[in-house]
């Protein structure tokens, strides 16, 4: 019984491989209307991946400066020095007043404004620099720090993160809305594919009906079909995307030397192209599913 | 085997293609449907094989009352059927093997096993040696030995044929009957309608004559 079933499947694979390679010109036309439908949502993923690896290598050089209330003292000083170092968020140094103060000197045209100060007007300070750089982790851990005793203030050094994630997450949902309509594009493109396999395979429909054949029988080379051909769609999509972002790779990575620092866009690796696969395959049996009912409906009268 | 009592159908618009129809086929027999044109030959095929629903009455085929049996149980009991039909209902995208073979996928068959039986079928309707060539090229005769040997494969219980000679000269005719008759012989019942009742006389079956849509 399961030998039986195997076997059946064994046909309607091969019944699927053989119709995708007995029209190749149609076979290949529509892995290209696939692939180009599947290319733009995974780029756009994929390019916002390396733009977070990114923000999370330049979040990592992020500080949170801790700033004393004037009469904290040696005391606050040890008081806020013991809390760090139970808190462990990371490295963090210590800048006394004078340091601070004597930096501000050393400023271009600032020695003289400090000079004519009565007294020094810097607080003791420590800056922290977070082991971990996302905004969420930075955010949590000033808000802490603002709760402890002594402290006047808590600068955190990553506005332009915050608005750099904000960005992501917005590339993220417009890449999502994206990938949702390139997905109903490649449903309504095997829809169209496999109602014209129906059709033209309505003969034998027919007859494996009048002979014996199960529906499932009927409509499985069709899902295989489908899903085969979102699955090879999916692997040229990530094989385009692959290829532009090769071709990006060196221009963008002079940008980014230009402005002193490096970047380099990192492809799809085996997973993103089995990901691909996989969901060009979920959405070409869905799309020949819902044809499939469809067709034969229509073809029963 | 077969057993129909009062079996009637209509089809929609109020046409009453058989009337009230009663007989009993044993296993083993074999029968032909006779009548003129229009007379419910295929009409009354097409209820034994389960390809139509009666309106009225009981068809009671292999212990199964087809006027309810499910929808999605159909394919099983026409697994027991040989059906060939006058138009042979051929695949010319395939092979003559692989169109013998497609009965043998539908029911799960190991591949090595559906191609010795699908040459030893092909073997029994003469047409082994053209078991690469495409259907087209074989003559009307080849063709309808083709459907005979794709109806048989699955060794059915029951062989029923619709006007299988309906397209054939007088010889390639008495070979298909011939190959029927065969059949026959080793136990396996064949229903055959024809509206040539010449051919009763060869081979001494039982009758099933109609005449609109009754039997007589």
């Amino acid at each position: 019984m399961m030998h039986s079933w195997l076997f059946q499947h064994r046909v309607a694979v091969s019944s699927a491989v053989r119709r995708l390679w007995g029209a190749p010109l149609n076979t290949l036309l529509s892995l290209l209307v696939i692939g180009i439908a599947l290319t733009l949502p995974a780029a756009g993923y994929l390019l916002i991946e390396n733009l977070r690896v990114f923000s999370a290598r330049a979040s990592g050089t992020q500080q949170i400066s801790i700033f004393l209330e004037r009469e904290a003292g040696r005391k606050g000083v040890a008081e806020i020095e013991s809390r760090l170092q139970s808190a462990n968020p990371g490295r963090w140094r210590f800048v006394p007043r004078e340091e601070a103060l004597k930096r501000l000197q050393e400023s271009t045209g600032m020695a003289e404004v400090v000079a004519s100060l009565p007294r020094n007007p810097l607080p003791d300070a420590f800056v922290v620099e977070p082991a971990e750089g996302s905004p969420e982790v930075l955010e949590a851990l000033r808000q802490s720090f603002t709760a402890w005793p002594q402290v006047a203030h808590v600068q955190l050094d990553s506005a332009w993160v915050r608005r750099f994630d904000a960005l992501l997450r917005l590339g993220k949902l417009a890449v999502t809305l994206l990938a949702l309509v390139f997905g109903a594009g490649l449903v309504a493109i095997t829809f169209n594919t496999i109602r014209l396999q129906v059709v033209s395979h309505a003969a034998e429909i027919e007859v494996a009906r009048l002979i014996g054949a199960t529906n499932a029988f009927v409509r499985r080379p069709f899902y295989y079909f489908g899903a085969l051909q979102g699955a090879l769609g999916g692997v040229l999509a990530a094989l385009l995307v692959g290829l532009g972002f090769k071709l990006l790779d060196a221009p963008i990575a002079e940008l980014a030397a230009l402005y002193g620092g490096k970047f380099a866009l990192a492809g799809p690796g085996a997973l993103d192209v089995l990901l691909l696969a996989v969901i060009g395959a979920g959405l070409g049996w869905l799309g020949a599913q819902l044809s499939v009912s469809l067709s034969l409906r229509q073809l029963n009268g | 085997m077969i057993s129909a009592s009062h079996l009637t159908k209509r089809y929609p618009g109020g046409y009453e293609a058989v009337k009230e129809v009663s007989f009993d086929i044993e296993a083993g027999d074999m029968v032909f449907i006779t009548g003129h044109s229009g007379a419910g030959k295929t009409t009354l095929v097409k209820l034994i094989a389960a390809i139509e629903r009666p309106t009225s009455g009981s068809l009671i085929v292999n212990g199964q009352n087809l006027a309810a049996l499910r929808r999605s149980a159909i394919p099983y009991l026409r697994r027991h059927f040989g059906l060939v039909f006058q138009d042979q209902k051929l695949l010319f995208d395939r092979s003559v093997l692989a169109n013998v073979l497609l009965h043998l996928q539908i029911v799960g068959q190991p591949p090595k096993e559906a191609v010795r039986r699908a040459r030893a079928a092909l073997d029994k309707v003469g047409l082994l040696e053209r078991e690469r060539a495409n259907p087209i090229a074989l003559s009307g005769g080849e063709q309808q030995r083709l459907a005979i040997a794709r109806a048989v494969v699955n060794r059915p219980t029951v062989l029923l044929a619709d006007e299988p000679t309906g397209n054939l000269d007088t010889e390639s005719a008495s070979a298909i009957l011939d190959i029927f008759a065969s059949f026959h012989q080793v136990g396996v019942t064949v229903l055959i309608s024809t509206h040539d009742p010449h051919w009763i006389r060869n081979y001494q079956p039982k009758v099933l004559q109609l005449d609109h849509g009754r039997l007589v």
